[in-house]
């Protein structure tokens, strides 16, 4: 925005933004020293550097809670998620933006209303259906709630109707029935609201906390951050072994954002410009 | 094509909310059949000491919780949006807690707000300030929240202003530099008011979520110490998963839904009124 950075001397904005970087780090980065520390040099005081880096405190993570199974269940549960709001919002988005069918103002009005619930709301009769659905501690149930999801309906139909009509009535008029000219010719134009939808789901679903709290309870089905806070509730005040399993649950997600960082930005910015 | 959508929608988007209407109504266990008791649970919620106090302590983390994180948002937003080197570095590192989960940031928060042993006591420690209980004093519990949630949600106000700075049209600043207006000038006449749409959005996303305020509770301090954390969606939980009062946790419910419902339309109404104050 600004000119300032054509000439060679350094942008005074550094002493700004060097110090500001940093103290949003110091979480992070305690995090990561704490994890290589003894337990015993986290009972000192003043704190300070470990003297040899303890790799295996992660070993030890590892070993004492199944981190890699909840892993690998908050990627089944979030990935799943992922793909059916691709596949359920775009159907639902174009048929709210395109198609003429009986109750369709009413039906997105619902759908709008559901949009502005808390969760909190329906927390307790979602767990009642689940219940009855027999689903009550496995993965179905973190999943089914979170199959499709309002906001994204709602992004995609804004988007559908941002495209011209001409483009399908050609294609139909060459004989392309609706679902040959959404898969062909319109998603391919929709690379990006369909990465934000990815994206917010992907989030929602990874970091949710309260709903898998609610309905899961044994260590086989739970997600990575339930498992966190269980893990937490074992090892109270063992913080080298704490930071470890703690930074291996954010590694993942923190992976993703550092390379996909521009994707991250642009879905996340996207909630604040409808 | 809509149908898939439609059936999962109603099944967890409409049902549940009725139901959860229709639950506030009874007296439910979670196992044994629901029975009727009419207004019973809002007349108890009425004379509930804490639920009263869980109505207080949400209201004290929101009224700071958001003007804090708008402003210091909008400040990081102003520092972050120019084209210097690192800056991609220096917005990663402001957006990172975005993606970190609330989990995970009430685990190493308890760390390093840890009374004894936490960098934040030590730090306090050496610059002569006085240091805290933090999350073990029934004083200072709700304020260490406040101060770790601000923490988690700044990158994500950064980014929703960082999003609205950018579209504003580069000529209307330099039109401005021309006229003789200085950058700060600009910044605080010219950009911060075209952000107006932009502010009211994050005052209702923040207020909505300071109005939920759950998990980051659960991972530090259960509500405790002495009930000085209890906010509403914790008082909710425990009602509905520790002591089984489902029906009494859907009233609860209900009038939480109500009160953001209220407060999302005054804001909008309010952020609509071009008499109103900018940034409410």
């Amino acid at each position: 925005m600004t000119t300032l950075a054509r000439g060679r001397r350094p942008s005074p904005w550094h002493l700004v933004l060097a110090p500001l970087a940093a103290l949003m780090l110091v979480p992070l980065v305690w995090m990561l020293i704490t994890s290589l520390s003894t337990e015993a040099e986290t009972r000192r005081f003043p704190p300070g550097l470990p003297a040899t880096l303890r790799w295996g405190n992660f070993r030890q993570a590892w070993d004492q809670a199944p981190f890699g199974h909840w892993l690998l269940n908050s990627a089944v549960v979030s990935g799943t998620c992922v793909i059916s709001n691709l596949l359920f919002c775009s159907l639902a988005g174009y048929a709210f933006a395109r198609i003429n069918f009986a109750g369709r103002q009413l039906a997105f009005f619902a759908m709008l209303a559901t949009l502005m619930v808390p969760f909190q709301v329906v927390m307790i009769p979602t767990l009642l259906i689940v219940k009855h659905l027999g689903l009550v501690d496995t993965l179905p149930a973190l999943i089914v709630p979170n199959l499709v999801t309002p906001f994204g309906i709602y992004l995609l139909r804004q988007f559908f109707l941002s495209l011209p009509v001409e483009l399908e009535d050609a294609a139909m008029i060459d004989g392309a029935g609706r679902v040959r000219v959404l898969t062909r010719i319109l998603l391919p134009l929709m690379g990006a609201p369909l990465t934000t939808v990815a994206v917010l789901t992907f989030l929602s679903v990874w970091n949710d906390f309260l709903w898998p709290l609610v309905v899961t309870s044994t260590p086989s089905t739970m997600t990575v951050q339930l498992g966190l806070a269980t893990f937490q509730s074992a090892h109270f005040t063992n913080w080298p072994l704490l930071m470890a399993g703690t930074l291996m649950s954010q590694l993942p997600v923190l992976f993703l954002f550092v390379i996909g960082q521009r994707y991250f930005v642009s879905s996340i910015a996207t909630t604040g410009l409808k | 094509m809509i149908s898939p959508s439609v059936l999962l929608l109603a099944l967890f988007g409409m049902v549940p909310v009725v139901w959860a209407f229709v639950l506030s109504f009874q007296r439910n266990d979670l196992q044994t059949p629901a029975r009727w008791v009419g207004l019973h649970n809002y007349q108890q919620l009425l004379h509930d000491p804490i639920f009263r106090d869980s109505i207080r302590h949400t209201i004290v983390y929101t009224v700071l919780f958001v003007p804090i994180t708008l402003v210091l948002s909008l400040v990081v937003a102003g520092a972050l949006n120019r084209k210097i080197r690192f800056i991609t570095l220096y917005r990663l590192a402001v957006f990172v807690p975005v993606v970190t989960s609330t989990v995970a940031t009430g685990v190493i928060f308890t760390w390093l707000l840890d009374p004894q042993y936490g960098i934040v006591n030590a730090t306090l420690h050496k610059v002569g300030l006085p240091t805290s209980g933090f999350f073990s004093s029934p004083h200072d519990a709700l304020f260490a929240i406040i101060a770790m949630t601000v923490w988690g949600w700044v990158g994500f106000g950064a980014l929703i202003f960082l999003a609205g700075l950018q579209s504003v049209p580069r000529e209307l600043i330099e039109a401005a530099q021309i006229d003789g207006c200085s950058k700060t000038t600009a910044f605080w006449r010219i950009q911060v008011p075209l952000l107006r749409p932009v502010s009211a959005f994050l005052v209702v996303w923040l207020t909505i979520n300071a109005l939920q305020l759950f998990d980051e509770v659960y991972v530090t301090t259960k509500g405790g110490p002495l009930d000085s954390t209890t906010v509403v969606v914790y008082y909710l939980y425990q009602e509905a998963f520790a002591y089984f009062h489902a029906g009494y946790a859907a009233a609860i419910a209900v009038v939480l839904f109500v009160a953001i419902a209220i407060v999302t339309v005054v804001q909008l109404r309010v952020a609509r009124d071009p008499a109103a104050k900018t940034d409410a």
